[in-house]
């Protein structure tokens, strides 16, 4: 799959720009025609890592429907949601994975009915009676979750435009707890998870090569500004633990110089730590257990720095779960309100107390956009900061047609934990309405405050042909800001 | 008594009985399921951003939700335009049919009756769009079960069966309102002897009977949907999810 593809045929269709608004061609359905693509499974050791069942437990049926059981006594969503869709079709075109697959299953709708067939079966006797779709959860619907479930990425775009806001989200995220419960899970999610636990970030960075990277871009901001900007690893008593993405620390590192450059001119003490140099939780894509300790890491490393502020970094899912910490592991009253803080917020706020000088025309050479990322701007109400940041630095700041950004943004195609060379056709199908909004504009770069987003749309821009460069809000700042 | 009028009685306690059953059901399975919402937690704030930061503010997104379907609007205008002239009917119908319950009977129900008449008789225009692009979309097609054929039809018969009685066979409004505040006085009498009459009756009956089961619920159940009936807050004050202790983590 990962060699070469066909792309789907929904993908050839023509998009265009009128007034504010894409035109999103809606593709014919085309049965089953994206079964094929699924995520490689889970390794032993990796499930083991994570305390979830190394292959699938022999009574699967049976404890996959207790668990549904369970979940649906302790999540209200689940319940509601199960119960009162009508199935009116609002949704239908919605997600981005329909639009670029044209697969019926990644119809939001149908996605949540291949869960509300088996709920209609154990509880639902009127319904399957009356003749509304009902099937025994067996090998076939395990299968069928397992390749639907793998192609959402719990972006909420669905929930936009239901009449009553159910989120597929909440439902693909019960299926895949109930799969992780029998010990039916991806490779690329467990394999991430379990390196959180054994590295302290997601792409398994040891402790030494971590520093090492740091000492380099100290290095590479000494010969850029010819000042001593530093980059503290496991700093006692520093002010702010900063959580980013690992990705900032190995790939997108201009926005790591970026967040060292922001500190030094604000002559604030901050850290990273060995323990926890991640943000981003992927147990969010797994189960309520490997959530909880994820994120219990953060708060971990903030007790043993002595830090008084713990400070998001550039990552959609990172904040998705940060936002819930006080509710998983709070309260967080050791640390200095507010809670959590998105660096996205700590800059907008320095920005308008005048904190940083900032020359705008360094940004001249780009025309600038901006992708929301989906989980910071469905679940973290975070629209307005990354704006003022861009308009802050930037002369030449186009937005993407309106029914392309905000509440109503696209996912790039690759969150939920499907950031996953196998899974690629997928992707490059899901990216395909971001790609063509952004090519709407014109716009040299792209920027986005999520690493994901960061590591999936350069490989759609490529794909389909749109040029622009990818990068983080705060490498913006960072070239502007004058020291 | 002869043999028809011992069959009558006993059709006529059949459909008392019905009534009563369909009742119960309906009021005590909507609350059932309005309580069983409630009682299930909802562990993490999961408001759809950007969203209201209080709670009158929850309120308004709740109320406007129902009353004009901002979503729905966003997502689909033709679906929007059927679903909510759709509803608008059923609330004119639904007013309208308080006569038969009240006595005396309402001044704003008696003032727009001509309006409910009307809004019953134009019923069939949105509910049968409804009907229709379950079947010519092949997206809705696709996702359209049993269930939700039935239920239209339903609604589409019983719509039917009461424009019947009062543009073509006409039944006795005594009867009716005698059989019906008997019905709610605990005193019932037998039900008018008028076949549609009867037909509308029992179809109302089984749509009682199929509300709290189905996806009918949708009426109560987005008061409990919780990316629209939270207050946009989730960094303070503290959230509290009451099952966190019970997931245990090293």
């Amino acid at each position: 799959m990962t060699e070469k593809w066909t792309d789907f045929p929904a993908t050839a269709l023509t998009w265009e720009k009128r007034n504010d608004t894409l035109r999103i061609p809606v593709p014919e359905l085309d049965e089953g025609i994206a079964a094929a693509v699924t995520c490689y499974p889970s390794k032993a050791k990796d499930m083991q890592a994570i305390a979830l069942p190394t292959e699938r437990v022999p009574d699967w049926q049976h404890r996959a429907i207790r668990k549904l059981q369970q979940l649906l006594e302790r999540y209200r969503a689940l319940r509601v949601y199960l119960d009162i869709c009508v199935q009116c079709g609002a949704c239908s075109d919605k997600c981005q994975f329909y639009l670029g697959t044209g697969d019926p299953n990644n119809m939001p709708v149908a996605r949540a009915n291949l869960l509300r067939k088996v709920y209609r079966y154990y509880h639902r006797p009127l319904e399957k009676i009356l003749g509304g779709e009902a099937e025994a959860f067996n090998e076939r619907v395990l299968h069928e979750w397992y390749t639907y479930f793998y192609q959402c990425s719990e972006c909420r775009r669905c929930s936009v435009f239901c009449p009553y806001g159910i989120d597929t989200a909440e439902i693909t995220m019960a299926a895949r707890e109930i799969m992780a419960e029998i010990g039916v899970a991806t490779k690329y999610v467990t394999e991430v998870v379990a390196k959180v636990y054994e590295r302290g970030n997601n792409l398994g960075i040891p402790g030494p090569a971590w520093i090492d990277n740091c000492q380099f871009l100290e290095e590479e901001l000494k010969n850029e500004t010819g000042k001593d900007i530093r980059l503290p690893v496991d700093e006692v008593g520093a002010e702010v633990l900063l959580v980013m993405p690992s990705a900032d620390n190995f790939a997108n590192t201009d926005t790591m110089m970026a967040y060292a450059k922001l500190f030094y001119a604000l002559g604030i003490s901050w850290t990273t730590s060995t323990y926890c140099n991640e943000g981003g939780n992927f147990g969010l894509f797994l189960n309520y257990r490997n959530l909880k300790k994820v994120n219990k890491r953060i708060l971990d490393a903030a007790r043993a720095l002595k830090v008084k502020r713990v400070i998001w970094g550039e990552c959609g899912h990172a904040w998705r779960a940060g936002i819930y910490t006080n509710t998983l592991n709070g309260p967080m009253d050791f640390l200095d309100p507010p809670h959590p803080v998105h660096i996205c917020q700590f800059t907008a706020e320095m920005i308008k107390r005048g904190a940083l000088k900032i020359d705008k025309t360094a940004n001249d050479d780009h025309i600038v956009t901006y992708h929301d990322p989906c989980n910071a701007a469905r679940a973290g109400s975070l629209l307005e900061e990354p704006r003022e940041m861009i308009r802050a630095t930037c002369n030449k700041f186009v937005e993407m047609p309106a029914n392309t950004i905000r509440e109503k943004t696209f996912c790039c195609g690759a969150g939920g934990g499907l950031l996953t060379d196998e899974l690629m056709p997928v992707r490059m199908a899901g990216g395909k309405p971001r790609a063509e909004a952004c090519r709407s504009t014109g716009a040299t770069y792209l920027a986005t405050p999520c690493a994901i987003c960061k590591a999936q749309l350069p490989e759609v821009m490529k794909h389909w042909k749109v040029n622009v460069k990818v990068g983080g809000v705060h490498d913006l700042l960072s070239r502007a800001l004058i020291l | 008594m002869n043999d028809a009028a011992m069959l009558w009685n006993v059709i006529a306690a059949f459909i008392i009985g019905l009534a009563y059953v369909s009742a119960f059901v309906f009021v005590g399975g909507l609350l059932l399921r309005l309580a069983l919402y409630l009682k299930t937690p909802v562990p993490l704030k999961i408001v759809q951003t950007p969203g209201p930061k209080n709670v009158p503010g929850v309120f308004a997104r709740l109320v406007g939700d129902v009353v004009i379907f901002p979503s729905l609007f966003k997502a689909d205008k033709a679906l929007w335009l059927g679903a909510w002239i759709f509803h608008v009917c059923l609330f004119f119908i639904l007013l309208r049919h308080t006569r038969y319950f009240l006595y005396p009977v309402p001044g704003l129900v008696i003032d727009w009756q001509t309006l409910s008449v009307y809004a019953g008789f134009f019923f069939a225009v949105p509910a049968l769009y409804l009907l229709w692009r379950r079947l010519a979309m092949s997206r809705v097609l696709y996702i359209s079960g049993l269930p939700d054929y039935l239920t239209l039809i339903l609604l589409i018969a019983i719509a039917a069966t009461g424009m019947l009685m009062h543009y073509y066979a006409r039944v006795y409004l005594v009867d009716v309102k005698a059989f019906t505040l008997g019905l709610i006085t605990l005193a019932p009498v037998a039900p008018p002897q008028h076949p549609i009459f009867l037909a509308h009756f029992l179809l109302v009956c089984a749509l009682l009977i199929w509300f709290p089961t189905s996806k009918l619920m949708h009426a109560g159940g987005i008061f409990f949907s919780p990316t629209r009936a939270q207050v946009d807050n989730v960094l303070y004050p503290r959230y509290v999810n009451p099952w966190n202790d019970e997931v245990q983590v090293d």
